[in-house]
């Protein structure tokens, strides 16, 4: 399972007002300025209620959720725990 | 004095005669040349930087020309008004008491922070202290997020990370506490044709540790150019009361006593200002970790949350942003 397309989905309607954007998957979102702290959050809340799960606190590092390729990653390793 | 004492006396030493000196010409000028006002205001918290600014203004203006407020609210520290009260009659100005309380329940405060709090912990309730607390970015390379700690009448704390709706909830309800503060400062101001003094140091003025069109609205901020110890430094040479000096910085703005390093910055101001002077000044990570007992990695992931903070906060220090310029007002 591939997440990358329902990610790039929701960066683009919720940061960039559906403005399409050419950010590679691999991408820094926080380096980029598509997203700060705030929008850190807002993230975290997005994954937990799309995908029913929790993310713990030390599970908030930029190795997990600061690109297109590190969320996949990690879904994909959370939804298979 | 050993190397470490002597260099960071060098970064951060101020000539305290000519720095208030300057200032004190700064806001006459500013006074009679900018803002074309008669007199200051400022709301005083008991804390080192609204004391200082007390002071340099009284130095500036004279001590008739001074008002100072006490704003106090049910959840105000006990001893905020003792201090502020001191500071004022120290330095020989006027006093005007305007206990927020009322008003802060008339907006609903009270009730809209209980339910952002029992949202994330739902027996929360009468008699419960509470606070919020940033995660530590010594500690951890995460991203940065804020958790509650409610303390019941009897037990122990309880802490929780705060979801998104909790944490702008509880942001949005505090800053009431801020902006109701700075309404009061306006009003008296307009009536005395006095202007309003912000009294953030540069710590919080660069980091964005203010509320917008709360404690960040100012028609002047004296100390937004020296970095906190420099303030204490300052504070001793305009012979500020002891006490005062002396008092741990707190943000008295929740029920549980809060630090300013636990809600906001991480680290003691002391560490806090030679880390943004090295990350200003471009001196290695290496030098600020051997004055500061920090390790070079911790000391360049403070320079990266400096960076992030200036980002995020950016739009605190934004007039109204307009689409087209209006060439005829020059600002």
């Amino acid at each position: 399972m591939n997440y990358i397309e329902d990610i790039n989905k929701f960066i683009i309607e919720n940061f960039l007002f559906g403005d399409e954007n050419d950010l590679e998957n691999d991408a820094s979102l926080l380096e980029n300025g598509i997203i700060d702290s705030t929008g850190v959050l807002e993230l975290i809340s997005f994954l937990e209620e799309t995908y029913d799960i929790t993310i713990e606190d030390d599970e908030m590092i930029p190795d997990n959720l600061d690109s297109m390729d590190n969320i996949n990653n990690f879904l994909k390793k959370k939804l298979s725990d | 004095m050993n190397n470490n004492a002597e260099t960071k006396k060098k970064f951060l030493n101020l000539n305290c005669e000519a720095e208030t000196n300057n200032i004190k010409i700064e806001i006459r000028r500013i006074m009679s040349k900018q803002l074309r006002k008669r007199g200051v205001v400022v709301g005083l918290s008991g804390g080192i930087d609204s004391s200082v600014t007390v002071a340099l203004s009284q130095k500036a203006m004279g001590k008739d020309r001074v008002m100072t407020l006490l704003m106090p609210e049910l959840h105000s520290s006990v001893d905020t008004l003792d201090l502020s009260r001191m500071v004022a009659n120290h330095f020989g100005v006027q006093i005007i008491y305007e206990d927020i309380t009322q008003i802060l329940e008339a907006l609903g405060f009270y009730k809209r922070y209980n339910a952002a709090i029992q949202s994330i912990i739902p027996e929360y309730g009468k008699n419960w202290k509470s606070k919020i607390v940033t995660s530590n970015i010594l500690e951890s390379k995460g991203f940065t997020f804020f958790s509650v700690i409610a303390k019941p009448p009897e037990g122990n704390e309880i802490k929780k990370r705060l979801d998104l709706k909790a944490y702008l909830e509880v942001v949005a309800a505090t800053n009431f506490k801020q902006r109701t503060r700075k309404l009061l400062e306006y009003y008296h101001a307009d009536r005395l044709n006095y202007a309003v003094a912000g009294t953030p140091n540069r710590l919080e003025y660069d980091q964005g540790f203010f509320v917008k069109n709360g404690d960040g609205a100012a028609d002047f901020k004296p100390i937004a150019h020296l970095y906190k110890s420099q303030v204490y430094q300052l504070a001793e040479y305009l012979g500020v009361p002891e006490k005062i000096i002396k008092r741990p910085p707190t943000t008295d703005t929740y029920s549980l006593s809060q630090d300013q390093d636990e809600f906001y910055f991480s680290l003691s101001y002391e560490k806090m200002d030679l880390c943004l002077y090295g990350k200003n000044n471009n001196i290695p990570a290496e030098t600020i970790g051997s004055l500061t007992d920090l390790t070079i990695e911790q000391v360049q992931r403070v320079y990266k949350d400096i960076d992030q903070k200036r980002s995020t906060t950016k739009y605190l220090h934004l007039p109204p942003v307009l689409i087209e310029k209006v060439p005829e007002i020059d600002i």
